[in-house]
């Protein structure tokens, strides 16, 4: 099974710029046209399943707004 | 068992602030890969940058270290200055077209002719971004600005300069690479050649240069995403992207 990620959009940062909508691979990114952030832009938001972690969305943001998750398989060390 | 790791989040070098530029702006991305390589290189308390005038004038505001603001044009005197009376810092300026291509053009060549051991970021968005988007020296032919409003026409008012290339040709120079940021792939290389060029100062080598092709929607009238489209599409084709000089230790660097 593939390895599942998710972001996180940080609302202070993000000026809804988009690169990262226009970036996502998967195609999960959209903005939320229903809330704006404290300096009035519609903030990105993860929209549907499917995120990978890949990151890209990251390494486009220019104002450092995304946090992206990946799921590790560990094994427990003990 | 599965869990959530953290692959990416905010660099460390940044202060908690929100920049003042405009959304979709690539300097900001050009800080993010600046602030990502002083984390990795555990190098941000030690290190010291000089702001330019122009759009990127806060950017002492910005990282989570030391920083001082220059006169237009002359962050690499004021990183030469520096970096000679506090060697073991990490000096690095960070300019724009406007600023090192233009009135600080004696400044950045008399810099590489000295070999100083500094580091240069150098944003080209081929635009006067902050004074409302006049003509730059690497405004490119027929490009219109606002003081280019029927086209830069090289006729009378010159061509575009390549800094990367012109750089290159100065014996003092030991790094000089053009990247760009339009696109994850680039930025990703345009890390690569920031690392570098830091690891070039740390190891004493040397004059670098990190020139990164950049975007300014609000000048140019684009969306951000068109605004990096033009820079792919236009800008690299004027400014090649590549490794214009790299002195044979720098090679030799495993980075
Ligand atoms: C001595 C002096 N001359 C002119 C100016 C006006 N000025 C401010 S920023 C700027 C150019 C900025 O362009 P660039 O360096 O390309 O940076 P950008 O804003 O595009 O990031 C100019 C000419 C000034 N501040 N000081
Ligand atoms: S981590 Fe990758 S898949 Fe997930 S939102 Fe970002 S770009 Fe899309
Ligand atoms: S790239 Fe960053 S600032 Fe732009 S919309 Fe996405 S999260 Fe917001
Ligand atoms: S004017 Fe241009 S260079 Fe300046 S912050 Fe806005 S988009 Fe960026």
């Amino acid at each position: 099974m593939a390895l599942k990620g998710t972001i996180e959009v940080n609302h202070k940062y993000c000026k809804g710029c988009s690169l990262c909508v226009e970036a996502c691979p998967q195609n999960v990114i959209a903005l939320d046209m229903e809330h704006l952030t404290p300096k009035g832009y519609h903030p990105a938001m993860l929209i549907d399943e499917g995120c990978t972690g890949c990151a890209i969305c990251a390494v486009v943001c220019p104002d450092a707004a995304i946090t992206v998750y990946r799921e590790s398989r560990k094994k427990k060390t003990k | 068992m599965i869990e959530m790791e953290v692959v990416y989040s905010r660099p460390e070098s940044f202060t908690p602030t929100t920049t003042h530029y405009c959304p979709g702006c690539t300097h900001g991305t050009a800080h993010r890969l600046v602030a990502e390589v002083l984390d990795e290189m555990g190098i941000r308390e030690k290190a010291i940058g000089v702001a330019p005038v122009g759009c990127s004038v806060f950017a002492y505001d910005y990282f989570n270290h030391d920083f001082v603001e220059a006169a237009h044009g002359r962050a690499p005197a004021m990183a030469t200055g520096i970096k000679r009376v506090r060697p073991n810092n990490t000096v690095y300026t960070y300019q724009g077209d406007g600023d090192l291509a233009s009135i600080g053009m004696a400044e950045i060549v008399h810099a590489a002719i000295r070999g100083e051991n500094i580091t240069v970021i150098f944003i080209n968005n081929a635009i006067y971004g902050m004074t409302g988007g006049q003509m730059a020296p690497t405004t490119l032919p027929g490009m219109r600005t606002t003081s280019s409003p029927g086209g830069r026409d090289v006729e009378t008012m010159g061509y575009p300069v390549r800094m990367s290339e012109m750089l290159s040709t100065i014996d003092g120079t030991s790094y000089a690479v053009r990247r760009s940021l339009h696109n994850p792939a680039n930025v990703r290389k345009s890390k690569k050649a920031i690392r570098r060029a830091f690891e070039v100062q740390e190891r004493g080598m040397g004059f670098a240069m990190v020139e990164l092709l950049s975007s300014c929607p609000t000048n140019l009238k684009f969306t951000p995403q068109q605004a990096l489209d033009f820079v792919g599409d236009q800008m690299v084709s004027y400014y090649p992207l590549g490794d214009y000089k790299v002195a044979p230790e720098v090679k030799a660097l495993k980075v």
